[in-house]
């Protein structure tokens, strides 16, 4: 499997983010976008998730399921944690793994593995933001989908959850997965690929 | 199957736990329905004659009121970014919304209005054919909204102007909803012309709604 973007443009709210960005990340590989404050890496992410469209270029995806699109390939991992507050932690993590494919059984296994398995029953609102996002990583582990889309993952994550990530990442690789991961820190994983964004001096496509 | 199960579960858990929402439109229901009697004064017979336009109303302002949480909570949490990453199709995922949103907001409605119906000096038959209509009309109201709802997604506290946008489009169910009810009622024009033309705008808008929902989350996608 092997992902690739080309010539790929990305305009938001009328300013350009980036332009003539190309990627190829391939089956058992990371590649960990990185840049200021702007420079487009949530929107790359999205984009591949198939949340923003690109102006221009392509996304393509080899080898993948040629019946699903490169976004039904995808777990998105953004700067929210899409949970419920009024439902429990287990409901919260089993609706996921339903809705996006996998199994019931795999959720318990999936929520012992991020730390939160006595907690199951407990509403979500009251976990902490580590926590909250220890739920989201679930979602990761409860389906198996090739391409990992991880947005500032570790932001909120204690040090030990730090390290179950990149354990987590590290199998995910192992078993030929797909990760692009858009961080300022380091993310816990040795020899990824890095794709750096803002160089290239910002312009407007319109003068205002 | 399972994935759109699994959506309909939620959102009905979610509308019946706190913060869900699913009583208010009820209540505000009730609030306008009760009010209308001391507003009008105790005519008695003008209560009855009314009784069927003021329920109507009532019930299209109270599932008006609802729309806001039918996608909106959901694009607030991020929610909203999972499900079209979901492999179901976005019409049949919006539809299941839709249908949970009615269940939790619209059929209560109809549930309630016999009831209502009692304050506003209506006869059991009344009461029965208000109700029949509501049953026959808010889904279609629901979805409907359902497109409103989809087009003002992107913008923060759009509820007021999905209320403005949709409200011209429930006009017909209004109307058809209103004669079909006043024929049942008083006649002297049948109860099915109005009541079948009802119907029809309601299964226009099941069709309709999701799919032009779906064209708007997804032209909203930036």
């Amino acid at each position: 499997m092997r992902l690739r973007g080309s010539d790929l443009a990305c305009v938001r709210g009328g300013r350009e983010v980036f332009r003539g960005l190309a990627f190829i990340v391939e089956a058992g590989e990371a590649l960990v976008v990185t840049g200021p404050n702007g420079a487009g890496k949530s929107s790359l992410l999205r984009m591949v998730a198939g949340l923003v469209r690109p102006r221009q270029g392509q996304l393509e995806l080899e080898d993948g399921d040629p019946e699903l699109s490169i976004s039904e390939h995808v777990h998105y991992l953004g700067h929210q944690d899409a949970l419920k507050p009024s439902l429990s932690v287990r409901e919260n993590l089993a609706f996921w793994a339903a809705l996006l494919g996998g199994g019931v059984e795999k959720s318990e296994v999936a929520l012992a593995a991020v730390g939160l398995g006595g907690l199951a029953p407990l509403p979500a609102i009251y976990l902490s933001a580590g926590q909250r996002r220890r739920l989201a990583v679930a979602r990761l582990i409860a389906v198996e989908r090739p391409i990992w889309l991880l947005d500032e993952p570790t932001s909120t994550l204690d040090a030990a959850a730090q390290t179950m990530l990149a354990d987590l990442m590290r199998a995910h690789l192992a078993g030929r997965g797909l990760i692009l991961v858009a961080s300022h820190g380091p993310i816990g994983l040795e020899g990824v690929k890095e794709l750096r964004l803002g160089q290239q001096p910002k312009q407007r496509t319109q003068p205002p | 199957m399972t994935a759109l199960c699994a959506l309909f579960v939620r959102d009905l858990r979610l509308a019946v736990r706190v913060g869900g929402g699913a009583l208010i439109g009820v209540l505000f229901f009730l609030v306008v329905v009760t009010l209308m009697p001391f507003a009008i004064g105790p005519d008695l017979g003008l209560l009855a004659r009314m009784g069927p336009a003021i329920l109507w109303l009532g019930a299209l302002l109270a599932s008006l009121l609802a729309l806001d949480r039918l996608l909106a909570t959901d694009h607030e949490d991020g929610s909203l970014d999972l499900i079209l990453t979901a492999r179901v199709p976005l019409e049949l995922a919006v539809a299941v919304k839709a249908l949970a949103h009615w269940l939790t907001t619209g059929l209560p409605l109809v549930l309630s209005s016999p009831l209502l119906g009692l304050l506003l000096n209506l006869e059991a038959k009344a009461s029965g054919a208000v109700a029949l209509t509501l049953l026959a009309g808010t889904p279609g109201l629901t979805f409907i909204g359902l497109i409103g709802a989809a087009l003002t997604v992107p913008l923060r506290r759009g509820g007021l102007l999905l209320a403005i946008l949709v409200l011209p489009l429930t006009i017909p169910v209004l109307i058809f909803g209103v004669a079909a009810s006043n024929a049942a009622i008083a006649g002297p024009v049948p109860f099915g012309a109005p009541f079948g033309i009802l119907c029809a705008l309601t299964l226009i808008s099941l069709v309709i709604g999701p799919i032009a929902a779906a064209v708007a989350l997804r032209q909203g996608l930036e």
